[in-house]
């Protein structure tokens, strides 16, 4: 009797610490992200719960330096056709199927045939694949792809367990097996996804949480409210307006990260009839239209200066900016006499399309503003984002206020937007030395030969203008201030190893 | 009553098909295409192609609707582009959250609306009458955003008292539950209390001067029995229909409301699937919302019955 009253109390002191001890972090999200498949999905917030569900082959430092993570190294043949990988060799999926690699053929495989795959065109340098032995993998390319590395450590080089595919097929999404620090537990859509802690997790011992859970919240008052009011333990994309108020407050701490994105204007030159006005048809009106605005003023007023004013696709705290082509002081007076260079003395009318959410509204009409004291008269057309993004790609549009979420290689950022016939040159922007400039930039993995041709490509792009660059978002973290040992990457990802919480 | 009640669930049936054929040219007349926002940043063609074959989007309109009405019958309404999720999986997870916060929200409107109604009628003309009409006019026009984020600023990141938001299934945990959706359904009911009070309070004044009233209080009955047993009673009818009515405005709200206090109901999931035009899913929900519809005008048409044996042999 005494010995069952003893084991039992025994039991539930052992209960009782055990409870004491799981440690849940909770993370605040802008918004819910989509389906949980790295195959299929298309979201930057669904990135962020990959970074805690998801290991990819490779990583970045938050100098964005490619580093190892599943694969312990590669290698490229001479004339860049080959790349061969070496593998970890003590890594398990979260349903114990071995990772190997067999596992990163048949998710090579899968990224490039899955009907509804995402990455296919991420991964299309790829022509065949070779398991080598069951720690090495050669992939034949079609032609040299330097991006390739960088796609590894993106989506595109996120492992699944190829057991639960096979078995899941589309439906993979609904419960996620893959090898990073945490397994899926749960999602309820809209309201919470809740990872636990992967104990054969080849890192485990960097990772000081029994459970993560992440809330989408997206009205960043109410996110900043939770978070205040202990709710939650950090939230991503804090308002820039609530930085002043965040920074004042004890309990609070903020981080930051310039991210590899951007926001700009983007201009029909070439896509349909709509092209047919002045600042599709005349670089001299666009740049003008550039020269009009005051990018700091505009960063003040709208961000009270917590964004990064930015005139290239990457932005000035990048290795890959164009240092000769510094962010334009405003100059009314050179604007309009580029309008009159132009045929337009008397000044113009042009109508720009922005999405209907405050804050870009809010750019625009700083932008119309500016614009009007030299001479162009900007008419908004405020759309939901949906149909925004259907007219530009219909060419049913002047102009476009849109950013790009940014990647790692500067290809991802340039190419598609500024090549002939590239996927989302919308602007239908063509010119022949720029298409040189940028295939050729795919071509040799040394950084000092692409840095050559993008500083060129930039130079290029400063004279055409397809793409009025305007500013590059920073990514803001608040946390609470029993949180150490986060880290800020130009990814926007969180990356919980070393993080914890008292 | 039987045969009432099944005449009107047969008048139902054509009613929810016109609904779910309205809405469906409605979503189609809709600018912007899913595609383009399913397909990411890089909208591959490859990807767009295959998106628009697999949801069959290059069928005609008329086909899209059979296949999806065919489909529906048999209790499949299709799964969500966002998040591949089967969309009466969604709706079974959503629902009761709804249901639970308009439920919470209507008892919240009532015990506010319908005593300060009955007072305010009773005491016409004095400060209490004032003072009612003051309150309710506030609860009308005061924006639920706006006292949502009050509210979450006062009660939760000053006072501690209630979590600022998020939602815990009333099975798992009853009583956090109930915390967490308190002050979501005390924002959606004072919006309803309002108009439940003005409608009570005119419902009450006509019945006071009604000829039944005056013999009740002739024959010596205490005031609180006449008010609440003879004047309430016969008031209520009204009042029933408007609440009826006021749960469509209740559904409403709950999408506002869900949005601020990150509720994962209904009101939350329509907005996201309008944005992203996720269609099965807007489809599915409004089929639910206007069957849910008709069956409360179908309970209430049965309510009038209960309160008043006048109307039962209609």
């Amino acid at each position: 009797m005494r010995i069952g009253r003893t084991l039992t109390a025994a039991a539930l002191l052992a209960l009782g610490t055990s409870l004491a001890q799981a440690q849940d972090f909770k993370i605040g999200l802008q918004e819910d992200p989509d389906v949980l498949d790295p195959d299929q999905s298309r979201t930057f917030v669904g990135r962020i719960v990959y970074a805690s569900l998801c290991d990819k082959l490779v990583d970045i430092t938050p100098d964005l330096e490619i580093i190892p993570a599943l694969a312990t190294g590669w290698e490229w043949n001479a004339d860049g056709t080959e790349l061969t990988m070496t593998l970890r060799e003590d890594v398990v999926f979260h349903d114990g199927t071995p990772f190997n690699a067999e596992a990163v053929a048949a998710n090579i495989d899968r990224s490039k045939n899955l009907e509804t795959s995402r990455r296919k065109s991420e991964v299309r340098s790829i022509e065949s694949w070779e398991v080598v032995d069951e720690f090495t993998i050669k992939m034949a390319l079609a032609a040299p792809d330097a991006t390739l590395i960088a796609q590894f450590a993106d989506r595109s080089g996120m492992m699944l367990s190829p057991t639960a595919f096979e078995a899941a097929g589309d439906d993979f999404g609904l419960a996620p097996v893959c090898a990073g620090p945490f397994r899926f537990v749960e999602r309820i859509q809209q309201d919470r996804i809740v990872l636990e802690k992967f104990a054969e997790y080849y890192r485990a011992d960097e990772i000081n949480f029994d459970t993560v859970t992440f809330l989408p919240i997206p009205d960043t008052t109410v996110r900043l409210a939770n978070l205040r009011a202990g709710d939650l333990h950090m939230l991503e994309r804090l308002a820039a307006t609530d930085v002043s108020s965040v920074e004042g407050d004890d309990g609070l701490q903020l981080e930051r990260a310039t991210s590899l994105g951007y926001q700009g204007m983007t201009i029909n030159v070439g896509n349909g009839e709509r092209a047919q006005n002045p600042l599709g048809q005349s670089n001299l009106v666009r740049q003008a239209l550039s020269l009009s605005i005051d990018r700091a003023a505009l960063n003040q007023v709208v961000f009270e200066g917590a964004f990064a004013p930015g005139n290239q696709p990457f932005s000035p705290a990048s290795p890959w900016y164009n240092a000769e082509f510094p962010v334009p002081e405003r100059d009314v007076e050179a604007a309009k006499a580029l309008l009159a260079e132009a045929g337009h003395a008397d000044g113009l009318t042009i109508e720009i399309q922005v999405a209907n959410n405050p804050v870009q509204t809010q750019v625009m009409q700083v932008i119309q503003a500016m614009a009007g004291e030299a001479g162009i008269t900007i008419e908004l057309a405020a759309k939901e984002f949906a149909t925004l993004l259907a007219d530009q790609s219909a060419g049913d549009y002047t102009a476009s206020q849109i950013g790009w979420s940014g990647r790692v290689d500067p290809d991802g950022n340039i190419h598609q937007f500024m090549t002939t016939g590239g996927g989302i040159n919308d602007s239908k922007y063509s010119n022949p030395e720029m298409d040189t400039l940028l295939n050729e930039a795919r071509l040799s993995t040394d950084p000092a030969v692409r840095k050559e041709s993008y500083d060129a490509a930039v130079a290029i792009q400063q004279e055409d203008m397809p793409v009025i660059y305007l500013y590059h978002p920073v990514w803001i973290w608040a946390l609470d201030d029993s949180v150490s040992g986060f880290q800020a990457y130009p990814d926007g990802m969180i990356r919980l190893h070393g993080v914890s919480q008292n | 009553m039987l045969g009432f009640l099944a005449r009107r669930v047969l008048i139902a049936i054509p009613t929810i098909i016109l609904i779910s054929i309205f809405v469906f040219s409605l979503q189609k007349l809709l600018p912007g295409d899913p595609v383009l926002v399913m397909a990411g940043e890089e909208r591959d063609p490859e990807v767009i192609a295959a998106l628009r074959e697999k949801y069959r989007l290059n069928d005609p309109l008329p086909m899209q609707y059979i296949a999806w009405a065919g489909n529906a019958l048999q209790g499949d309404l299709g799964i969500s582009l966002r998040t591949n999720q089967p969309v009466l999986e969604l709706i079974g997870e959503k629902l009761p959250v709804t249901i639970q916060l308009a439920v919470m929200a209507l008892i919240i409107a009532m015990l506010i609306g319908i005593p300060a109604g009955v007072l305010s009628a009773y005491k016409k003309g004095t400060w209490i009458d004032w003072l009612a009409n003051l309150i309710a006019l506030s609860g009308l026009s005061v924006p639920n955003f706006w006292l949502g984020i009050m509210l979450i600023l006062l009660v939760s990141v000053k006072l501690g008292w209630l979590p600022a938001s998020g939602y815990q299934p009333l099975s798992e945990d009853p009583l956090q539950s109930i915390r967490t959706m308190l002050m979501p359904a005390f924002v959606l009911g004072t919006a309803i209390a309002a108009t439940l009070m003005r409608h009570t309070r005119s419902a009450m004044l006509s019945v006071l001067q009604s000829d039944y009233v005056r013999t009740a209080r002739a024959k010596g009955l205490r005031e609180r029995t006449v008010l609440v047993k003879h004047a309430l009673r016969n008031a209520l009818v009204p009042v029933v229909t408007v609440t009826t009515l006021l749960f469509g405005e209740l559904l409403a709200g709950a999408v506002l409301t869900e949005q601020i206090f990150t509720i994962p109901g209904f009101g939350k999931l329509v907005v996201d699937a309008v944005f992203n035009r996720d269609y099965a899913v807007v489809q599915g929900i409004v089929l639910c919302t206007g069957i849910a519809f008709i069956f409360m005008n179908i309970l209430a048409d049965a309510a009038y019955r209960v309160l008043n044996p006048r109307m039962r042999d209609t």
